[in-house]
């Protein structure tokens, strides 16, 4: 129980680090985007903890995966529009 | 200035209320009386070893094809609003910097891997966590790794469009047969509900959820393609 506690605020901790991370990042949109991604895994290990396997499996697959991606897809399409 | 304490005085607030959230907060000693009947009648009556699956598709079936509206809605959308640029232009003007190779070969190897686990996330969702939505977001990010290693590739519109169509209409009509056959609208007992635990067993949640699998990872799939597609302007 207190394992499980501990390891929510762990969780939760560093969720909101990287949230920070993805907001307010200078350095590079693509850290940016990096933990906007962690955020979502984080999050989807926080639903596994909360006994949600169900609600952990979709957070996985689209909040950290296919979103995480697009982003990136989407820079890419940005950045090579630029030079024109 | 003002800005600034505006924006203080707002989290203040909000986080006066999760704390008072947090200091009432009791956690419940037994389940309420939904969650209960669910709890206590899903294995006998639905066959399911999954009890959510068993809400999901069968005592809240209806709020499942709403769901499943809505992402069709999405995905006929974007692909409205993404066809209305230029078209006509298949050739990209620039060269494109080829793939590295660990994406191509990772690509490779991982895709069957992918595909594979995708559908066997929404064969089984009556056993294990996961389902039709789950799977077939596994399926679209398999197509998104695809279209990543080689984004020149081109999939066909009509069989992607052939396939969701042909799903969601076939879930609606397994739900017309329940009424037809069974106690309602999208109840799963028109095949027998077999041994508890198997993979041939629920009735008929295995064959919705591999529809709704299927015309889920359709719809993602298609945003994909056709944000793919779209050349810049």
């Amino acid at each position: 129980m207190t394992l499980s506690i501990g390891m929510g605020l762990l969780l939760s901790v560093a969720m909101v680090v990287s949230a920070i991370m993805a907001t307010r990042g200078k350095r590079s949109l693509g850290i940016s985007i990096l933990a906007a991604g962690l955020a979502s895994l984080l999050a989807s290990v926080m639903f596994l903890l909360l006994a949600a396997p169900d609600v952990a499996m979709t957070e996985a697959a689209i909040g950290s995966g296919l979103t995480t991606f697009l982003f990136f897809f989407v820079l890419g399409r940005v950045r090579r529009g630029e030079h024109d | 200035m003002i800005k600034r304490f505006t924006l203080m005085l707002l989290l203040a607030g909000l986080g006066a209320i999760f704390a008072g959230l947090i200091q009432n907060y009791v956690a419940d000693e037994e389940l309420n009386l939904t969650a209960a009947y669910y709890a206590a009648h899903t294995a006998e009556d639905i066959g399911a070893a999954n009890i959510v699956t068993a809400i999901i598709v069968t005592y809240r079936g209806l709020d499942t094809l709403g769901e499943v509206t809505v992402l069709f809605l999405t995905a006929a959308i974007i692909g409205l609003v993404l066809s209305q640029g230029n078209r006509q232009q298949q050739q990209p003007q620039r060269k494109l910097p080829p793939a590295g190779e660990l994406l191509v070969t990772g690509t490779r190897l991982l895709l069957p891997l992918i595909l594979l686990f995708g559908a066997y996330v929404f064969t089984h969702g009556h056993l294990t966590p996961g389902g039709g939505f789950q799977g077939g977001a596994i399926i679209a990010s398999a197509m998104l790794l695809l279209l990543l290693s080689n984004p020149m590739k081109r999939f066909s519109h009509r069989l992607i469009t052939v396939v969701e169509s042909a799903s969601g209409l076939a879930f609606v009509i397994i739900g017309l047969l329940g009424i037809a056959w069974a106690g309602g609208f999208l109840d799963n007992r028109i095949l027998p509900i077999g041994t508890f635990g198997e993979l041939f067993s629920a009735g008929a949640i295995p064959i919705i959820y591999a529809f709704v699998g299927l015309k889920v990872g359709a719809e993602f799939s298609s945003m994909l393609v056709s944000l793919s597609e779209t050349e810049d302007l």
